[in-house]
């Protein structure tokens, strides 16, 4: 039988404009084998939440450089609530500074994959995760 | 950088494999020394002075901006109080695309990485009591660079100077934003039009200012390699050329004032030789390939420091001492300008202190390490003469595969250029996460518990309101029919596919909004859409 493969949703938020690190996950995600739904720059978090119920993705991901992560997910978890996606695994990745970890965990970010953190660790906790 | 793979081979980032010595034979296989020249002379590889830096050090021009024009007033004091000679401005991301800071798009990012810039006004609060002739300001914009040109000229205009003889860089170079960085607005057409016309009206109207900075230094960012940065960088710099040309300008009307931003992390010796081999090859383009006369036409001026990409998350002191080396490696590179990176870069915008500890990296080469004593203290090195002439071959064939394909502007606007960047830093990722590319503190010297001693830059939310407030007062007190004729006049002369750039200075003069004038062209040019390639 077919398994359907694990859909993963990566997404730039806000104005920030240096996708490196969210294309070199992408990249990374897509030999793991999952299907990668990629969005491009300046997505508003209505658009993410959109693009994840439409897409019916398994996880969202999000990478931030420029510091805007936690007015963008505070307002991207209203939206997910309002659209029944609150069970997605939703992750955060990039210039994520400690001390905005627990604020992002208290909204509802599953993990944090600060910089510096390897591709592997990521696969492995989206296989682990999404079971 | 360098690869060292298994079989014991040594390869730099390049590509190119090193050998455990070289000597007069190397030289003379990989093209010999017609290409050394003396500093100061065509090519140019050892430098476009002939006394360089024991004439005038390079200009030091850190990068800085944040909050409010008030908030970055106050810091390019500071560092203007320690010994900083240049002004280097750096913009939040509402200005950057275009937008104005009550746009609901830029909540949450007003004044976040950068000063918010609205109106003419913020300019006229950024620069005061800076005096523009004893300190050159170089502009980071790029999408909306037509109009922060317009506002600087227009600010030093109104404070007395006379913007013939006013010195100054922008950024503005939009092609390299579609490939890195991403504060595009128009489409890739319009938007190289548009620094085209910069091009022009400043070749007419203020000579003296650098109206763009070719950027191979945001592509190496992205994941290019030394020698794709650099040919890169020429194959941009060739269009805005060709672009230009075609207007019926010559060549030597406005070569003299492009220049160029590149990245220096790295291997040393790679490096080095990327800014000889770039130096000789673009004096080359311009006097072979555009005919040009004038020697300052041939000149590859440049800014070359930051390094960010080299800088690491993982214990962040030690980026001091990299930032110390990629000092070092922009003084031996022959560089106008330096801009270096602060060791907390990785995290967040530098604290004053971490931000005058790079001045004083450059200060102790300057003072201290005899970096300003001779020009090119490398040349005739068996080994720097050889890997200059190899990274030259390659960065040549670089760019005729790009002609090849049909020019960096089609292949920009594709999206196979931003494909091949990405696959390449993708690779890297891949290369330091085996160790094959060793990176301290990495991959190799790692520690488990590190304490991480940076100091995060606060967001301040009630700044970002002071600023929309501002902006609020320079719509009321503004003259309306003024600023709404200026903006028609832009949209006009966009629609009429004509000069911009003194539309745009009118509408900056009537306090127009970054916002609005930008506004007024998207209604003609419309705006990019991205293409997602893998």
């Amino acid at each position: 039988m077919n398994q359907r493969r694990i859909r993963v949703l990566i997404a730039k938020p806000g104005l920030d404009g240096h996708d490196q690190g969210a294309k070199v996950v992408v990249r990374a995600l897509m030999d793991a084998g999952f299907e990668v739904i990629y969005t491009g720059l300046r997505q508003t978090p209505e658009a993410v939440a959109r693009v994840a119920m439409e897409e019916d993705v398994d996880v969202i991901g999000l990478s931030s450089m420029a510091g805007s992560h936690l007015p963008f997910c505070q307002r991207l978890k209203v939206l997910l609530d309002e659209h029944g996606l609150g069970d997605k695994v939703w992750l955060v990745g990039g210039n994520v500074p400690p001390q905005d970890h627990a604020a992002l965990q208290a909204i509802g970010v599953d993990a944090i994959f600060a910089q510096g953190s390897k591709l592997r660790e990521i696969v492995d906790y989206i296989n682990e995760k999404v079971q | 950088m360098t690869i060292y793979t298994d079989d014991g081979r040594v390869i730099n980032e390049s590509g190119i494999e090193i050998k455990s010595a070289y000597g007069p034979d190397d030289v003379a296989a990989s093209g010999g020394v017609e290409m050394v020249g003396a500093p100061g002379e065509y090519p140019f590889t050892r430098g476009i002075h002939r006394e360089m830096y024991r004439k005038r050090p390079w200009t030091m021009r850190q990068y800085a901006g944040f909050g409010n024009p008030q908030d970055t007033n106050q810091r390019f004091k500071y560092l203007i109080a320690n010994g900083q000679t240049g002004l280097n401005v750096a913009f939040d991301l509402p200005t950057q695309i275009g937008l104005d800071s009550d746009d609901p798009l830029a909540v949450g990012e007003v004044g976040r990485v950068g000063m918010a810039v609205d109106s003419l006004r913020d300019f006229e609060i950024a620069f005061d009591g800076i005096d523009l002739e004893k300190i050159t300001v170089s502009l980071t914009i790029n999408g909306a660079a037509a109009i922060l040109i317009a506002m600087y000229l227009a600010m030093a205009e109104k404070r007395g100077y006379d913007v013939k003889t006013l010195r100054g860089t922008a950024q503005n170079d939009i092609l390299k934003e579609f490939i890195g960085r991403g504060t595009w607005i128009f489409p890739v057409e319009p938007s190289v039009k548009l620094v085209c016309d910069t091009i022009e009206y400043c070749a007419e109207h203020a000579p003296k200012y650098s109206p763009v900075s070719v950027c191979g230094y945001h592509i190496r960012e992205s994941g290019a390699t030394p020698t794709q940065e650099m040919a890169y960088a020429f194959c941009i710099a060739k269009a805005y050329a060709d672009e230009t040309l075609k207007r019926g300008l010559a060549i030597d009307e406005f070569a003299g004032r492009l220049s160029y931003n590149f990245n220096i992390f790295g291997n040393l010796f790679e490096q080095v030789a990327k800014f000889r081999a770039g130096r000789g090859l673009w004096a080359k383009i311009v006097k072979e390939h555009y005919g040009a006369q004038q020697p300052s036409s041939m000149w590859l001026r440049m800014i070359a420091g930051g390094g960010g990409g080299g800088l690491t998350f993982e214990q962040p002191e030690v980026n001091i001492v990299r930032g110390a080396y990629y000092a070092l490696i922009s003084s031996l590179s022959g560089t106008q300008t330096m801009a270096l990176c602060s060791y907390d870069e990785a995290y967040t915008i530098p604290t004053e202190y971490s931000a005058r500890l790079s001045l004083r990296t450059m200060q102790l080469l300057i003072k201290e390490m005899g970096l300003c004593d001779t020009v090119d203290p490398l040349a005739g090195s068996y080994y720097m003469e050889t890997l200059t002439n190899q990274m030259r071959d390659e960065m040549e064939t670089i760019m005729a595969e790009v002609d090849k394909a049909g020019g960096i502007v089609k292949l920009v606007a594709s999206g196979e250029i931003q494909a091949k960047v990405s696959a390449q830093a993708y690779r890297m990722h891949q290369d330091i996460e085996s160790g094959r590319f060793p990176k301290v503190g990495v991959n190799c010297y790692q520690m488990e518990e590190e304490e991480r001693s940076v100091e995060f830059h606060p967001y301040n939310e009630a700044d970002a309101q002071l600023q929309v407030d501002s902006l609020n007062r320079v719509r009321q007190e503004r003259d309306e029919a003024q600023a709404q004729q200026a903006l028609a006049q832009v949209r006009g002369d966009a629609e009429a596919g004509r000069n911009v750039m003194p539309a745009i200075v009118a509408a900056v003069k009537a306090y127009a909004t970054v916002g609005e004038i930008t506004q007024a062209m998207v209604a003609v040019y419309g705006r990019y859409r991205e293409p997602i390639r893998f």
